[in-house]
């Protein structure tokens, strides 16, 4: 019975029961703070009802529709923690739109429940209706200032967003056209049950099918050819709402992209290997792209931009061995989660910190942050630390997971990319450290204090915690990383 | 006979879709696109799909291209026109390339084909594949919170400043 499954959807039904309930507080509420308040209770009780998930059966709901297992909790956590961290980063700059901050704050639920959803469908027309459902919300926030930099940003990402999404479904209907499936796993048996038929020949709509779901995916993980969005809708968009697509929106994309090309196309060693090798490749490209290109920026935001597609790059290492390594091991898989984990604690901490400083210099260019350090301490400290994480220098979590996710990779032949990947990290650290010398060393332009929130102060710190924490003692992150990835072994 | 209606109905597909692409009256393309979507929906006839064909009417025919007219009627300056993009070698170079790959996909692929006459009408199908069991309920459901999420976009991005 489907009413027997609803309480496996908690998570999901709590999120958008607190958005719908904040669009009708918004109409009655004078005092706005509320609305951060419900949101962020709405966002712990969905984090609560995650919780009993975690011992929850590995089954599939809905008539194998949605996947319950480890996987999708451990992307479910990531992702609400992160909405989380991006409502209390928001808090000072919601500011700028006193009327709309419902709206708001409904709309990035919304955008977490299509990303939660997106990381537990297993069914081709699912996920896409949940890949909706998160870069709709996700395309208004990005358009949510309504000023000249956000209007073009939230254009661009819609257009540039729909061809990708037209690239998705197409691969999507190919699939569909070869196997007359729809849910992951009946895919991935009519694949095995065809290839023993034709004797391992493959079958040519069936691999084209598999590049263009490959290309869709990679518009929202920002990998090449899809990444020239990235740069323009980072420097548009609301900060908190940039912070937001670099972290959640880049780990689900990643989550759907994993899932989907392990259990449909990861179960024959030739077409693992096909995909493999593709994903090397243009994760090769990815990186390299990201950090020259970031190179000559001066706009910050801009800079993070580049250095999150050389980000997804290093991410993208992951996939990569999880296809080559074939059901050897899962050490792909879980370097992938592991980094992931590094990625969305420093990145978030580097954006919180941006925004603090940005809200009271109006101003994103590098040159303004001269001399930050005699201004804003704390937060100088705090960015330095993420910058460094995001080079991936010691104490930081940064370190510990370029050298799990690219030791998994030199396991399975894929040394000449991580070679490739740890030439791009020192190309990095100059851009990086560039930011760092700059604050440190340049004379402040004015003396004036940057004051910051209280909410704002609190999930910086927890970020900076965060990224020492998987510096210094990686175990049990990296313990929970495995856990999460079993269901893919054999 | 349906070779032949298919044939005539791929010709105008093409022919119109070039249009809307090659004309340089915004207005005009928008009405190319108008036949293409009406070939479309002959295309699914001929299919017997049609309840996706009646769908493609309303939907496309009916809806969206009136809102691309009244689109262009609330634009500035659209006696402009399209104006050419320096891109255009470029995009056609890859635009061939692109076509190529998929038809030669199209062609070498030993496609499954069923030798079930085609259920009629499909409307009773439908219908029990979304909300029967084993079926699409929870991306139909999922739809509604997508039709929610656009109508607040829609009232977030036409606010007054």
């Amino acid at each position: 019975m489907i009413s027997d499954e609803l309480h496996f959807l908690a998570p999901e039904l709590s999120l958008l029961g607190f958005a719908l309930l904040l669009i009708i507080l918004d109409l009655v509420v004078k005092q706005k703070k509320i609305l951060a308040g419900v949101t962020i209770g709405g966002l712990i009780v969905s984090i609560g009802f995650t919780v009993p998930l975690l011992s929850a059966p590995t089954i599939d709901i809905f008539y194998a529709m949605i996947a319950v297992d480890s996987y999708a909790t451990i992307f479910k956590f990531l992702i609400l923690g992160a909405t989380l961290f991006i409502v209390l980063a928001s808090q000072d700059y919601v500011n700028k739109f006193q009327r709309y901050q419902g709206e708001y704050y409904a709309l990035l639920l919304i955008a977490a429940l299509g990303l939660i959803l997106l990381t537990e469908t297993v069914d081709f027309i699912a996920i896409f209706v949940a890949l909706e459902m998160s870069s709709i919300a996700l395309y208004v926030l990005t358009g949510f200032l309504k000023d000249d930099k956000s209007s073009e940003a939230g254009l661009k990402y819609l257009l540039l967003g729909a061809v990708a999404s037209a690239v998705l479904l197409y691969g999507m209907a190919l699939v569909f056209g070869v196997t007359g499936k729809t849910c992951l796993p009946c895919v991935r048996s009519m694949i095995e049950a065809m290839s023993f038929v034709a004797n391992s020949m493959p079958n040519p709509a069936l691999i084209l099918g598999m590049v263009l779901i490959i290309t869709g995916f990679g518009f929202k993980i920002a990998s090449f050819p899809f990444q020239m969005w990235v740069p323009d809708v980072y420097e548009g968009a609301p900060t908190p709402i940039t912070a937001y697509l670099s972290v959640a929106g880049k780990a689900a994309g990643f989550a759907v992209m994993l899932r989907v090309l392990l259990m449909t196309f990861g179960m024959q060693s030739w077409l693992s290997m096909e995909w493999g090798i593709i994903i090397a490749v243009l994760s090769a490209i990815t990186m390299t792209i990201g950090n020259v290109v970031a190179i000559p920026q001066t706009n910050i935001k801009r800079m993070l931009g580049y250095s999150s597609i050389a980000q997804a790059g290093y991410l993208m290492v992951g996939i990569a061995t999880a296809g080559l390594a074939f059901n050897a091991d899962t050490l792909g898989q879980s370097g992938l989660i592991f980094f992931l984990m590094s990625y969305i604690l420093t990145n978030l901490g580097a954006f919180i910190a941006i925004i603090a400083i940005s809200n009271k210099t109006e101003s994103d260019a590098i040159s303004d942050y001269a001399g930050m350090i005699k201004r804003a301490p704390i937060l100088t400290i705090a960015l330095s630390l993420c910058l460094i994480s995001l080079i991936g220098l010691p104490p930081t979590a940064g370190l510990i997971a370029k050298i799990y996710i690219f030791s998994g990779a030199v396991q399975h032949n894929l040394l000449w990319l991580v070679v490739i990947a740890v030439i791009n990290s020192c190309i990095s650290a100059y851009y990086y450290m560039r930011v760092v010398k700059v604050m440190w060393l340049g004379t402040p332009s004015s003396q004036d204090k940057v004051p910051s929130s209280f909410a704002l102060k609190f999930a910086l710190a927890l970020c900076c915690l965060g990224v020492l924490l998987l510096g210094i003692l990686p175990g049990g992150f990296i313990g929970i990383a495995e856990a999460a990835v079993k269901m893919f072994g054999l | 006979m349906f070779d032949i209606v298919f044939w005539i109905l791929a010709i105008i597909a093409i022919a119109a879709a070039l249009a809307v692409i090659l004309l340089k009256d915004v207005f005009r393309a928008a009405l190319a696109l108008i036949l293409l979507f009406l070939v479309v929906a002959g295309i699914y006839l001929i299919l017997s799909a049609d309840f996706l064909a009646v769908v493609q009417i309303l939907v496309y025919v009916g809806a969206i291209s009136i809102l691309i007219i009244v689109g262009v009627m609330l634009t500035h300056d659209v006696a402009h026109g399209n104006p050419p993009g320096k891109l255009r070698l470029p995009a056609l170079i890859v635009s061939v390339l692109l076509l190529g790959a998929l038809v030669l996909t199209m062609t070498s692929t030993p496609w499954l084909i069923s030798k079930l006459p085609p259920q009629e009408p499909t409307t009773a199908f439908i219908g029990e594949r979304l909300f029967g069991p084993g079926g699409f309920l929870l991306p139909v459901e999922m739809s509604a919170v997508l039709l929610l999420t656009a109508i607040l976009g829609a009232i977030v991005i036409m606010r007054e400043k």
